[in-house]
């Protein structure tokens, strides 16, 4: 009893650590953090799948708020329910809170101070690099699959939103309805038979 | 009160950015200077390079920009919680919702063709970051190169895949690599 209390609590203390290293080294949006916890969740500590992972990040992207926010909510919750789901929160909303409550106060000389800006510019280079890496790994594993519906999907919503500037929100609506339609068909084809 | 308005405003702001943090731009404008003017135009400006600059989702970051300036830090916090709030409640549902259907045949199915145009929507995000970083975000072209940020991707990739560093630790190295090279070398 006594034991399965304390692993609790490490969890939940893990759970807060870690989104909060993420968040505080999170520059430039929402997918970066996703991948940050796919990282971490699905490859170091195994608590989700990666299938999970990625319909996590759907879900964040198609409910209103900071994706950030929202993917900790869904982990959280999985990991440890309403009170991991807290704790993955406050991880997420502390760092932001910290570091701008600073900021806000020394803005001027932050902005225009030059060994800020090479510091940022370096850890840009390693966050784009932790998101090809991400990619790679999960690319793979959509290819290995061998469905050249998936595989087209891929690869169109990846011109969509690149190139032609599609909203994102209209890339997971369509890939839905791609879905929907897909299973719609495969099930009139059983009947038929 | 003031607080119960920077809560609420914040909480609006959450609830209408669907996609991520350049729809949140205009509604953080709407609300914190059109509305109840609690910034300039020009502090709107420097809240935007700040979001840029520093870690965190850029709803959160301008909360807590504005909420200090407003009132203190209780405002920060206020206008916080107002970001967090509307996520809370709708994704705990979606979460239950997830929870209970996901094994079904027709959810299974829509799942599955997400997750290849989830992938696509990480990558084209890694792109663009790759780009900045290598090119200064301008044209792929000879008289764009940033070497300097091109060799960190490359060391930055090694260490990931090779030698299989946490990706935090990356992170803050490259930030001390280009840190060191600037002082060395001057430019960035």
């Amino acid at each position: 009893m006594e034991k399965t209390e304390k692993r609790e609590k490490s969890v939940l203390y893990r759970l807060f650590i870690s989104m909060f290293t993420i968040s505080a080294f999170t520059f430039g949006g929402g997918f970066v953090i996703i991948s940050l916890m796919k990282k971490k969740f699905v490859d170091e500590y195994g608590w989700l799948s990666e299938q999970e992972m990625l319909d996590y990040t759907a879900l964040a992207q198609s409910c209103p708020g900071a994706i950030a926010v929202n993917a900790a909510i869904l982990a959280g919750w999985r990991v440890a329910g309403p009170l991991g789901m807290l704790c993955a929160v406050a991880g997420t909303v502390l760092p932001p809170l910290i570091i701008l409550s600073i900021i806000s106060a020394f803005y001027s000389a932050f902005a225009s101070n030059p060994y800020v800006a090479m510091a940022l510019g370096g850890m840009q280079a390693g966050v784009a690099a932790v998101i090809v890496d991400v990619v790679l790994n999960m690319g793979k594993n959509v290819l290995a699959q061998k469905s050249w519906l998936k595989n087209g999907i891929m690869l169109a919503a990846f011109i969509a939103v690149y190139f032609l500037k599609v909203s994102v929100s209209t890339v997971i609506l369509c890939a839905a309805l791609i879905g929907i339609a897909q299973q719609l068909f495969s099930r009139r084809k059983g009947a038929a038979k | 009160m003031i607080f119960i308005e920077l809560f609420l405003a914040f909480a609006q702001i959450a609830m209408f950015s669907i996609c991520g943090g350049y729809t949140a731009m205009p509604l953080i404008r709407a609300q914190v200077v059109d509305a109840h003017g609690w910034m300039t135009m020009g502090e709107f400006a420097d809240l935007i390079t700040i979001a840029e600059m520093t870690p965190g989702p850029i709803q959160l970051n301008a909360a807590t920009f504005a909420g200090t300036r407003v009132a203190g830090l209780g405002g920060a916090v206020c206008a916080t919680m107002g970001v967090v709030a509307p996520s809370l409640v709708l994704v705990s549902l979606l979460a239950w919702v997830y929870g209970r259907y996901r094994n079904m045949a027709v959810i299974k199915g829509i799942l599955g063709m997400l997750r290849p145009a989830v992938v696509a929507l990480i990558a084209s995000a890694g792109v663009s970051l790759v780009r900045q970083a290598a090119f200064g975000g301008h044209a792929v072209s000879l008289e764009s190169i940033r070497p300097r940020g091109m060799a960190l991707f490359a060391i930055a990739m090694f260490l990931l895949r090779k030698r299989r560093l946490s990706p935090i630790a990356t992170i803050a190295l490259c930030g001390a690599i280009a840190l060191v090279a600037g002082v060395l070398f001057g430019g960035i």
